[in-house]
This record gives structure tokens, sequence and C-alpha cells, in this order.
């Protein structure tokens, strides 16, 4: 299986290439157009500023390419909020391929949401064998809003969506790469896809 | 419901852990990984990492080890001790620390805490803050508690949280090693003054002690280092007493 996890200098993206080695897959970290296109599979990490990160996906060109894939893609985290039409961090617009909008949490509650939360409503074969009210790792103060393309929710301070699926493209508000044995289950789910 | 978290802390030396560490099942109890994933299966929500290592040799066996856990754990994990600078940071993101603690360095130099959250986002900057209690106030103390600052705790923690910190370590320097219990009046005013999470550390000898600070010291994450390596408490123990409290937490 030929896994490519987009390397745009986003963040810790050693975490998301081990949690594969410990599923024996060797993924390769790349920003070249034709290693991303010729994937199997497509892991569109992110961890930062959601403004920074979209000018350097457009800077190189990927913020195209990714929307245009079609073959199954995984964003994680600001991977997956950069997939939304727009995100409130900085403002900034994103690659439109979930029709839904990423806002802030209020300071109602403690911001960033920190910690291991229950995914719900669980819809879709990434989260075969997976039980609902499973313990995902979370560290986000931004979220995308419930709308159709949600596959699970999460709750905190309101139910948003922790997870999402249009066509070939999937995004997950959490960690599956530091969510234990059940991260790992939904990232093989994942390559079975 | 986000849940309460439960962390082992481990000291590291050059690239080792110390203090006695007493696990019946571990072939080696000094090899931090082993520790790690040994926790990671016994239902530790994360694992923070110090490093106490006096040398810069010592220091840079560091690498190595986080390298290691980040090849084998699945849980997050924190690493500090001695991290002054972006490159620090930098090199300890890119072998796979989740987080980074800085303490004494954020002290010195506030702005520290600014250039890390812009570089690298509020999530993954912890401000460790050791404190003590002297006559009715709550004093920043450095080196392990032994040099006051002219730092207010509650004072520092918000400018920490201004400044960009994503999550604070608060270690009471009075109950530190008493078994005792943790401080939970200053944690409970700490936790109602700043809005970001609250690691409650010092003072962990039973399980009441945590119920107690989840309660009323209103933390967001209990850390302790021998209560857990001599298996006086049970992790797994601990969570199933937690949720009969009326705890939530990760089972």
């Amino acid at each position: 299986m030929k896994l490519v996890i987009i390397d745009y200098g986003a963040g810790n993206i050693k975490s998301i290439q081990f949690a594969f080695k410990r599923l024996g897959i060797d993924a390769i970290l790349s920003n070249d157009p034709e290693v991303i296109l010729s994937a199997e599979r497509v892991i569109f990490p992110g961890v930062g500023e959601a403004s920074s990160a979209m000018k350097m996906l457009e800077k190189s060109g990927l913020d195209k390419l990714i929307a245009e894939l079609k073959q199954p893609v995984l964003g994680i985290c600001l991977g997956m909020q950069l997939m939304c039409n727009s995100s409130e961090e900085g403002n900034t617009n994103g690659l439109g391929i979930f029709d839904v909008d990423v806002k802030r949490f209020s300071n109602a509650v403690k911001v960033p949401h920190m910690g291991w939360n229950t995914v719900n409503g669980l819809k879709s074969n990434l989260f075969k064998n997976i039980k609902e009210d499973a313990f995902m790792y979370l560290v986000h103060s931004f979220y995308a809003e419930m709308c159709q393309e949600a596959i699970a929710s999460t709750y905190y301070e309101l139910e948003y969506a922790s997870a999402l699926l249009k066509d070939n493209f999937y995004g997950v508000q959490f960690h599956p790469e530091k969510s234990g044995e059940i991260g790992e289950q939904l990232l093989k789910n994942f390559l079975e896809l | 419901m986000l849940t309460k978290r439960i962390i082992p802390c481990l000291d590291i030396k050059n690239g080792r852990t110390v203090k006695g560490v007493n696990f019946v099942d571990l072939r080696d109890a000094g090899d931090p990984v082993e520790l790690a994933k040994q926790y990671a299966k016994l239902g530790a929500d994360e694992l923070v990492f110090l490093d106490i290592s006096a040398t810069l040799e010592g220091r840079k066996t560091m690498h190595d080890m986080v390298l290691k856990v980040a090849e084998h754990v699945n849980i997050p994990f924190t690493v500090g001790g001695g991290i002054s600078s972006i490159q620090d940071v930098d090199d300890l993101l890119h072998c796979g620390a989740d987080k980074i603690s800085i303490n004494s360095s954020a002290v010195k130099r506030p702005d520290l805490v600014n250039e890390l959250s812009n570089k690298f986002g509020s999530q993954c900057v912890v401000v460790a803050i050791d404190a003590k209690q002297i006559g009715d106030e709550w004093i920043v103390h450095l080196a392990g508690g032994t040099i006051p600052t002219k730092l207010n705790l509650f004072d520092w923690a918000k400018e920490v949280e201004q400044r960009g910190a994503g999550e604070i370590l608060f270690t009471s320097m009075n109950n530190d090693g008493t078994k005792a219990g943790f401080a939970n009046d200053a944690l409970a005013k700490l936790s109602e003054s700043v809005n970001i999470p609250i690691i409650a550390s010092g003072g962990a000898g039973t399980v009441q002690h945590f119920v107690d600070t989840f309660k009323v010291g209103k933390a967001d994450a209990a850390l302790a280092a021998s209560v857990f390596h001599f298996g006086e408490i049970e992790i797994l123990d601990l969570k199933k007493e937690l949720k009969e409290n009326s705890i939530e937490v990760r089972l």
C-alpha cells in the first residue's frame, strides 16, 4: 500500500508516520504533486494556525491538488478544518471540500478542548469495529459545526462534527495516531476502505 | 464528555528513567520506552517526561528517547526540562513529542511563550509553574523550589495564558513529596483565574487525593510519579474509583 503523508511544513507528522509503521506501513512524507497523485491513500495532516497553513498550501499549489484527489484522503485535526469552507482562525478560506464552516469555542469553556472525549453517531466504514462512545484524543480551539457531511459528533460546549465525509474525502478532528488502540483501528479502517 | 486525565511523570537522566521505578512486569524499568508502553497499556491518558540531565550530552540523548517513545507509544506525551529556545522545541517536536513544557526559561524571558505559541501553536505549549505558599501569597519559584521570584502564581498564570500557553502544569512545592494531597484551594483559584486546562501536581498519596483535586481543586488533569512507579496506586483502579465518584474518566 502506497501511503503518502502530505508534508507542507505543518506540525508534528512524525507521530502519524510512526502510527502507520506500527500497522506495518511505511508512509512516505512528500510535497511532490506526482508522488501525492500516485498514492493509494493520502493523509492530510496539520497542527498549528489555519490561515498560515492555508498560505503555505496556496504557495505550493497543493490547495488545488488536494481538492482534486480521487483516492481516499484523510484530513487530521487542522487538516480536516482546512478541508472545510472557511475558518474563524485567522479568517481564512478553506479548500471547500466539506460544506461547513469552522468556528471557535466560546470562553464559556476552557479553550483548547484538550484530552479524551467520546465520538458518537458513527457512520461509514471508517468507524468499522469502533463502538459508539469510543474515546479519542483531541486538542483544538476551533470546531466544524454539525452538518450533513458529519459521520461522527463530539460534545464540548455544543455538539460539533468530529468526523466528516464527502465522496473520497474523510476528515477527523481527533488524533487517531494518539488515540491508543481505537485510533489504530481507525487508521487500519482507512487503509481498508 | 471530556474526561479528566491521569498523567504519570517520568524523570529522565541521560536517557534513562531515574528514581526507583518498581514495576513488576518490566524487563528493564530504567528504559523509558518500556515504561511508557506499560503505562499506556495500564490506562494512562498522557505521559510527561522530565529531563533532569545536567549535561549537554545528557540532553542530547533525550532526542533519541523522544524518537523511540513516539515510535512505540500510542498516547500523547509532553517533554520538559532544559528547554529554552525555539530550536529546542523544533527539535523535540520533530522527534515526535506532542507538547513541550517550559518553566524557568519562561520566567527569565516571557516572550518565549509568545514565540513558541505563534510558531508551533498553543496546543503544544505547556507552561510549568512551581509555586510555594508563603504567608497568604503563592510565590513562583525556580530550580525545584529553591529560588523565589517576584511573581505571584495567579498573575503569572494569567500572563502566560495571554501570551499563548495552551495548558498550565502547576506544582505546589508545599505539597510535593508529602503524599498528603494536592494544593486544592490554590488549584481551584487558578482554574477560575484562567481559561486553559490546569494539570495538578504535587502531593498525590491516595486515591481520595485524586478525587479531591478534581472535585475541590477543579483540575483538568492530575500528575503523579512515585505512587504510580511503586505500584501504590494502579491507574485502572484509580480510574474506576474516580468513576464511582461521578468523575468522568476514560475507561
